[in-house]
């Protein structure tokens, strides 16, 4: 158990072990044009990991080889491709039972298969951090982006946050680590992002120094008992708490499951500091707001501008974590707007259920666009959206039968 | 696990449990020898449980705690069923996660201490039913030996699913009427210490627990190779006496009918060469350590004397 700072000193790699503050705030970045997959690469490498365990599935697929390399050049302590998500998600959690820090990435269908883990990490009390680049999760197959999986993540126990850009991942991977490692978090990350419209097209993105990486996990910082007989084997009870059927046993269970939520809560204040806030907002006075997450942020911009050309005011909230949920900071930002308009990249809906349930007079939210199975949210169908939903004329949109 | 870890600050000792007073000043971590004749003069990893009167599986925990080379530096992972009951009171660290994914935790588990722990021995033991080995964790069971991964898997056999009830398992015999097998079961106990062989694992061992030393020589032979070579298996007989109508005094035999000769516990084995050339060379070395402490005793004796 380190009892001394090990800020200075170097990493298995050779990387000098920073400040993680300093790191991210003030260390040299140096502008790169890369894809989201080599971001990722880039975030890890920075990472100290000691345990990646990778599956292939698109569109995660080449970030997960990656990492390998990363890997085989001795940044990671080890890596190994798993036979299945279910499987890998459970290898990541013996790896994390067992003091790592653990890595891994996942899509889609893997997001699916893999899910009983979940609610076992967060159980469990393991900071796993697993990248979802979202993909559809429907019958036919389909592999184009989709975020309907990140609704099935809510309620696992996690932290779910949502990535606008492959900046925001490459940051945000980092600080990650440093939010879900507190010892009054402890919980695992799902970082989520739009697969392809983030980890296939390529952009800039601003690196601290590559010999530089985060401190290491400190499993004994950890509120349960790190699984490595390095600390007394106390026998936990009499009479396993599954077996009961009395109060006391309800009572365990149930005080287990608020205390994660409660740590989630606990989260938020470490996340507000980490991302700068749980959600940016962009003209908080305009009457009419664009709110989503993800890339649809990015769309939202683009429609924002072609509705300035018409005189149309339109404010933007992204919103980056999802998980902690930031219900005040929403209500905040648009207790003065009049029309809420939540795109999303998938058929249900699921973020503005999420909003509708947060503010008051959830009848100003328009949820909306949806587009889902691949299809693209072209800036002009939120801007046409929003003009009918406000009554005013738009141009027809070819193919839309609008 | 350093000794000193466990011990209680003097003006703490009172007011900790009895039991972990006892695991301190009398359990046998860090003891070399250790083995299943220190039940009776020692404290014991686990004493109560959890389990139905007279379950074989009740012994065949005693048995494995007692002979586990070094349970100060072990972690054991389990699985849902009737040992997941027991792991609670176990005074080593123990994991259960899910139902049939043991194997996986224990790959990422025992690469996580190798990582941590480069050179120094930490050994990773899983135990889970029939169920979880077999069949909802048969992918994970296998994928471990292929990827040769160094811990021991054993499996309590009890041919069904004792903690559902009594339904059938992969590892049930053919034409036993079960739950879930309302007209007996259609299909051959699956041969699974034959698939370990054939998937890579370096010891393999079919028996009952109904001899106490047996099962000492078979869990220190696949923890040693685990350890040092790759996968080891055990398939130990613990019969569900409630499920296949038996009395609580009637495991015991139970055991012994199923290891005759010709019966499916018949002690069957397999050792690699690698795993050979180990275990004969752990053995002289016992043969050393043995012969070593009978003469310093004889030696203090005389001393004595004189």
């Amino acid at each position: 158990m380190a009892t001394q700072s090990l800020i200075g000193t170097k990493n298995r790699a050779g990387q000098v072990v920073a400040d993680a503050w300093k790191l991210l705030h003030e260390a040299e970045r140096t502008p790169c044009f890369y894809t989201g997959s080599e971001v990722i690469k880039e975030a890890v490498r920075r990472a100290n990991c000691d345990v990646m365990i990778a599956y292939p599935i698109t569109p995660q697929s080449e970030a997960a080889a990656l990492i390998g390399e990363l890997f085989a050049e001795g940044f990671i302590g080890d890596y190994f491709r798993g036979e299945s998500e279910f499987a890998v998600m459970s290898q990541c959690a013996g790896a994390a039972f067992g003091g790592a820090r653990v890595f891994t990435t996942t899509a889609g269908p893997g997001t699916m298969r893999a899910m009983e883990n979940f609610p076992m990490w967060a159980g469990a009390r393991l900071p796993i951090q697993m990248i979802v680049t979202c993909r559809g999760i429907n019958s036919p197959l389909s592999i184009q982006p989709d975020t309907l999986e990140i609704s099935y993540l809510l309620n696992t126990g996690m932290l779910v946050w949502h990535a606008e850009t492959a900046q925001d991942f490459y940051d945000w991977i980092l600080k990650g680590y440093m939010v879900s490692e507190e010892p009054d978090v402890h919980l695992p990350l799902a970082l989520c992002c739009d697969g392809f419209f983030v980890t296939h097209t390529k952009d800039v993105v601003n690196l601290t120094p590559a010999d530089m990486c985060l401190p290491p996990y400190d499993p004994y910082r950890s509120p349960v008992p790190c699984m490595d007989m390095e600390c007394p084997p106390v026998r936990m009870m009499r009479d396993p708490f599954v077996m009961k059927s009395n109060y006391i046993s309800y009572a365990t269970h149930a005080s287990w499951q608020q205390e994660v939520w409660a740590a989630i809560e606990r989260s938020r204040k470490h996340t507000i500091r980490w991302l700068d806030g749980l959600i940016e907002v962009d003209r908080p006075d305009a009457e009419i707001l664009i709110v989503s997450s993800g890339t649809a942020v990015s769309q939202g911009r683009e429609a924002q501008a072609l509705l300035e050309e018409d005189g149309i005011d339109v404010g933007i909230v992204k919103i980056k974590s999802l998980r902690p949920w930031p219900g005040d900071e929403i209500r905040e930002a648009t207790k003065n707007a009049k029309h809420i308009i939540v795109p999303e990249f998938n058929v249900t809906g699921w973020l503005a259920k999420e909003i509708r349930a947060t503010i008051p007079d959830a009848d100003r939210v328009y949820a909306g666009p949806h587009v889902c199975g691949g299809m693209t949210m072209p800036p002009e169908v939120i801007a046409a959206d929003l003009k009918k939903h406000l009554g005013l004329k738009s141009e027809s949109l070819a193919g839309r039968g609008s | 696990m350093s000794k000193e870890r466990i011990k209680i600050a003097p003006e703490m000792f009172d007011i900790m449990p009895e039991e972990y007073q006892d695991l301190v000043e009398r359990a046998t971590y860090g003891k070399e020898g250790r083995g299943w004749k220190d039940i009776g003069t020692s404290k014991e990893l686990i004493e109560e449980h959890s389990l139905c009167a007279g379950c074989p599986e009740s012994m065949a925990f005693r048995y494995i705690l007692a002979s586990l080379p070094a349970p100060e530096d072990t972690v054991m992972v389990g699985s849902t069923g009737c040992t997941s009951l027991v792991f609670p009171h176990v005074g080593v660290h123990n994991i259960h996660s899910l139902f049939g994914n043991q194997n996986a935790i224990a790959s990422g588990l025992k690469r996580a201490l190798s990582v941590r722990f480069p050179g120094q021995v930490k050994d990773v033991v899983v135990l889970a039913g029939d169920g979880a080995t077999v069949d909802i964790g048969l992918d994970m069971t296998l994928q471990a030996w292929f990827r040769q991964e160094k811990f021991t898997t054993i499996c309590f056999d009890n041919e069904l699913y004792a903690n559902t009830g009594g339904q059938e398992s992969g590892l049930m015999q053919k034409g036993f009427v079960a739950k879930m097998a309302p007209v007996g079961k259609t299909f051959e106990k699956v041969k699974l210490p034959e698939i370990a062989r054939e998937s890579g694992c370096h010891y393999v061992v079919n028996c009952t627990v109904s001899k106490p030393n047996l099962v000492e020589k078979v869990i220190k032979n696949a923890i040693h190779v685990a350890r040092e070579i790759g996968p080891t298996y055990l398939q130990l007989y613990t019969p569900c006496i409630l499920e296949i109508g038996k009395n609580s005094m009637e495991g015991l035999q139970e055991m012994r009918d199923s290891e005759k000769p010709t019966e499916r516990f018949a002690y069957k084995e397999y050792v690699s060469d690698q795993a050979k050339e180990l275990l004969t060379e752990l053995a002289a070395k016992e043969k050393e350590r043995k012969a070593a402490a009978k003469k310093q005793l004889a030696d203090k004796q005389l001393a004595g004397q004189a």
